[in-house]
């Protein structure tokens, strides 16, 4: 089997000492950066993330495959930096304030990642000025936020005024969810986007930053 | 009052009671605190809600111990409070029972994901529920209900430290499925068989699922598992699914509907039947009757 096709398969199996390994060996194949990322590990989460999305595999898989991504990715992180490789753009995700839920948010991180994006994780029961003032820094073009609790949906809101308020309203995105969140809450608070799981956040951010 | 296991063997049909966090906000639970803190701090809101249950017919009332492991309450900084926690909430339901309801001690998820897939060892875990598992005992209550598990590891660790904690204490144990094409999974793919099969493995008295999509897929729910085991079930179900109207929660499933699709429950031999998320005293109430019109 071709090099990069063996690397997505062990990112597919959640096998991280072979992920490693095999990047390792392409990297010494002198493959380009960029094609292991995209035809290795990319290739393999994509798999993994629509079997998920099917019931056909469940968290504990991803969360497998997760670590064999960044297996790879640790050891392809200098390499891309060192050549100027984009990533398709910066993303900051949490959990809002008050919901100490993540397993949601951890699984879209996962598979923001896994796409290509560049992930700032701020974790769980994060304050919107946190949010806000990451995104601003770290020249963020998207936040995703993520609540599990009808009580702390309206956080959500108070992300989206606080851009607005400081003139980013049209610079960074914004992208909801959580099991109690919908569409018509992400309109009610003038969210730009609503995902209904991980791997459709990763669609929806990938409109949101133009890559589709 | 007869010992719940004696009512769990001769065929019994249990009314449990409903939602606890919904009822906790309601009284001025802030979001974002830990529903323990009302333990600790207003005691007297546990003894309201248990008698809005207790009155509304429930055989069943639970403490509000569902994130009361220490590993849990060590996402608030509260893992030193884990006795006080478990064992004042206890004794609120008890103060209100009475003799006249079952107090069962809710035991939810650790927060935290099992290694090789997440950063916690089975020994940690099952040290964190033993804790748990002792307060709750310590403080008097006449069974435990593990729930809203979906890691079979894990729910099997917590009946395990209710089996040492307190051999005699009957264990009722439930997980969280959702559907798929290939029938019903927790988050984590289990099956309802191997659910059924763990956690009898595991030592508990009775199995079932709890929380979850609403009444109607947890009738499937009950089939599935009447299939996979001989021991008594419980059944606990969300009101639907919540969704967010103007800013207010709001869970479709009516007390009426609930108790009219509830009643397949004891067509199948379901031995507890009650709420979880969403679900009110009216909700009680309606599945009591139903309940004691249907076994009259």
């Amino acid at each position: 089997m071709p090099p990069l096709t063996d690397l997505a398969d062990a990112v597919i199996r959640g096998d991280h000492p072979q992920a490693g390994a095999l990047t390792r060996e392409a990297i010494r194949l002198a493959i380009e950066p960029k094609t292991i990322l995209d035809d290795g590990l990319i290739a393999g989460m994509t798999v993994v993330g629509d079997r998920f999305r099917v019931h056909e595999i469940f968290l504990p898989d991803v969360l497998l495959a997760a670590k064999a991504m960044y297996a790879g990715m640790d050891e392809l992180r200098p390499l891309l930096i060192r050549d100027g490789v984009p990533s398709l753009g910066k993303i900051v995700i949490g959990s809002v304030k008050g919901d100490l839920h993540d397993i949601g948010k951890n699984l879209v991180g996962i598979m923001l990642k896994g796409a290509g994006f560049d992930v700032i994780d701020l974790g769980h029961d994060v304050a919107p000025e946190a949010m806000v003032r990451t995104a601003k820094e770290q020249g963020a073009a998207v936040i995703g936020m993520s609540a599990l609790l009808t009580t702390t949906m309206p956080v959500m809101g108070e992300v989206v005024s606080r851009l607005k308020a400081e003139g980013m309203g049209g610079t960074v995105r914004t992208v909801v969810g959580g099991a109690p969140v919908s569409e018509a809450f992400a309109r009610e608070i003038g969210a730009d986007a609503y995902a209904f799981d991980a791997g459709n956040a990763v669609d929806v951010v990938k409109t949101l930053v133009g890559r589709r | 009052m007869r010992a719940l296991r004696e009512r769990l063997a001769a065929g019994d049909v249990l009314v449990g009671d409903g939602a606890m966090g919904t009822m906790l906000f309601e009284r001025g639970l802030p979001p974002g605190e830990p529903p323990e803190t009302v333990t600790l701090g207003r005691p007297a809101v546990l003894e309201e809600i248990a008698r809005l249950y207790l009155e509304a017919g429930a055989d069943l009332l639970e403490t509000n111990t569902f994130g009361g492991s220490p590993l849990k309450l060590a996402l608030h900084g509260l893992e030193a409070e884990t006795v006080a926690v478990n064992r004042e909430a206890v004794r609120a339901v008890r103060r209100v029972a009475e003799g006249r309801a079952y107090v069962v001690g809710s035991c939810g998820p650790s927060g935290r994901i099992l290694e090789p897939y997440g950063d916690v060892g089975e020994e940690e875990m099952l040290a964190s529920f033993r804790r748990q598992m002792d307060a709750l005992a310590a403080g008097g209550v006449d069974a435990v209900c593990v729930e809203t598990m979906t890691d079979l590891r894990e729910a099997a660790l917590a009946v395990r430290a209710a089996k040492a904690a307190a051999p005699e204490l009957p264990v009722l144990a439930t997980m969280t499925f959702d559907p798929t094409p290939r029938g019903y999974f927790t988050i984590m793919g289990v099956s309802v068989a191997q659910a059924a099969a763990g956690l009898e493995e595991a030592g508990a008295d009775a199995v079932g699922s709890n929380c979850g999509n609403g009444i109607e897929h947890m009738v499937a729910i009950a089939r599935a598992f009447r299939a996979a085991t001989r021991l008594p079930l419980v059944i606990q179900a969300n009101a639907g699914l919540p969704k967010s109207v103007g800013g207010r929660t709001v869970y479709d499933e009516t007390p009426a509907f609930l108790a009219e699709r509830a009643r397949a429950l004891l067509d199948i031999g379901v031995a507890v039947i009650g709420g979880c998320c969403g679900t009110t005293p009216e909700h009680i109430r309606a599945l009591r009757a139903m309940v004691d019109a249907e076994r009259s």
